[in-house]
């Protein structure tokens, strides 16, 4: 069906390389969007467990938004709509720095801490209320509760689902190559149109993207395993 | 960005219909609806495979659900691109290259609401209805999934949403849907892509937000309702897998 297989042909001379700087892409992408998906993740949920009128509020449209909206909309919106509301400089500092990446990472590092968030909310949900009024009763402050009683226990509750979401957050990562972001899937459909060789060089990169999404997996299984034989 | 609205509401909406193909919102709801449509009952094969007491099912679905969820979504496409052409022998339109693949993908993570709803009924459902002598496929048919699939509801209409939002892929391979209408504009206007794409996704999401509240109130009716009958209810948003999409 297939003729014969030839691998040499996507490894050959300047593909190799140009695969190297794919994989490179892909992870400095994930690591950046985990990074800033995390961090904000972790402040929105402390902003909407305050009991805060106005920021719940707030911190439940952001929410919303990056959940309903497509990431790749999301994607294409800071790509060809935000530069343009930036003043010039800013401009073209962005487009001599690897936008496509930088705007990627935003774009889906925004939409990830929203679902992190989400996590964090229903997992410090799942804490009984009476732990936090035990801490506070205590004399344990807002953040010394949250940092010394309630998270902890949290974080075990909300790690399976925080782990999907990073497997999510790094195969997501491929749709930057609609802006242009020369990550792993932008690589190999380049490749693919210099060789001819279509399997070949589709079945390196779903390879790739398997390995590692299993292999996150495999990590979250392992560290939920750590965290629940320490709670014992 | 009214302007843009009253000038290009049409195209959003149904694309090029009366004139040309298809496209727009129509088509990502068409697609959508499809690939629900198509792919639950592939995903109640898989569940049932999941749940099931021979090894070798078991295995062999929990490999294919892994495989599913370990590749992009983007990768799916580019393989439909490849290989369905390949296996029905001529080629085939963009739009029946993003359902076939809508399919298999959906089918993978679908089968795992459902199977997070079979998992999430009492154990003595079944011990009561084989006691009762029901064989395993009637014990399925008229035990198990009347109460799953009523307790999923919610969590198929969040899928439905998953699978609006995944839509917006057909783009990349020009299928004319409501991502792919808004990047017309954008080329036709050339100068307002912040309004544009803007409009894209307040678009999306009138759509999927009125779709997650509907999801929303169900599963608080539905758990109000079933939660006195069974003794020890498992949500099933408890389940890592349904919350990590």
């Amino acid at each position: 069906m297939f003729g014969r297989l030839d691998f040499s042909a996507v490894f050959a001379g300047p593909f190799a390389h140009l695969l190297l700087s794919g994989v490179i892409k892909t992870c400095e992408l994930t690591a950046a969007s985990w990074m800033l998906a995390v961090g904000l993740g972790v402040m929105l949920a402390v902003l909407r467990a305050s009991g805060i009128p106005v920021a719940t509020k707030v911190v439940a449209a952001f929410v919303a938004y990056h959940q309903n909206v497509p990431m790749l909309v999301q994607i294409l919106l800071w790509y060809f709509g935000v530069p343009t509301l930036l003043p010039d400089a800013a401009q073209s500092w962005v487009n001599a720095h690897d936008g496509e990446l930088i705007f990627a990472s935003i774009a889906i590092g925004l939409c990830m801490s929203a679902y992190f968030s989400e996590d964090l909310r229903s997992g410090l949900r799942s804490v009984h209320y009476g732990q936090q009024e035990a801490a506070r009763s205590l004399g344990l402050g807002f953040f010394a509760t949250l940092r010394y009683v309630t998270l902890p226990q949290a974080i075990r509750n909300a790690l399976p689902p925080f782990v999907n979401h990073t497997v999510l957050l790094f195969k997501n990562t491929s749709l930057a190559m609609t802006i242009g972001a020369a990550e792993m899937t932008y690589v190999v459909r380049e490749i693919e149109n210099e060789t001819f060789k279509t399997f070949e060089a589709y079945a390196v990169a779903t390879l790739f993207y398997l390995a590692v999404s299993l292999g996150l997996m495999g990590l979250g299984a392992l560290a939920g395993k750590r965290i629940q034989n320490q709670a014992r | 960005m009214l302007g843009i609205i009253q000038d290009n509401w049409l195209l959003l909406l149904v694309g090029q219909y009366p004139k040309g193909p298809l496209g727009g919102l129509a088509l990502t709801l068409i697609l959508s609806v499809m690939g629900l449509v198509l792919s639950f009952p592939i995903s109640i094969g898989i569940a049932l495979c999941r749940t099931s007491p021979i090894r070798m099912l078991y295995v062999g679905s929990t490999v294919l659900v892994y495989i599913v969820r370990g590749i992009p979504l983007v990768m799916f496409v580019f393989w439909g691109y490849f290989l369905v052409p390949i296996l029905v022998g001529h080629s085939v339109t963009a739009f029946t290259t993003l359902i076939c693949t809508l399919i298999v993908y959906e089918a993978a993570y679908l089968s795992e609401v459902v199977r997070a709803g079979i998992q999430a009924l009492p154990k003595g459902q079944v011990e009561a209805s084989r006691a009762l002598g029901l064989g395993y496929w009637k014990t399925n048919l008229w035990v198990i999934m009347p109460q799953a699939l009523y307790n999923m509801v919610p969590s198929l209409i969040s899928q439905f949403v998953s699978i609006i939002k995944e839509t917006s892929i057909g783009y990349v391979i020009s299928v004319q849907e409501l991502t792919f209408a808004a990047n017309q504009i954008n080329s036709n206007l050339l100068t307002r892509p912040f309004p544009v794409f803007l409009i894209l996704a307040i678009t999306y999401f009138a759509v999927c937000f009125v779709l997650t509240q509907c999801a929303q109130h169900l599963e608080r009716t539905i758990t109000r309702k079933r939660s006195p009958k069974m003794a020890h209810p498992r949500s099933m948003s408890n389940d890592s897998v349904l919350e990590g999409q």
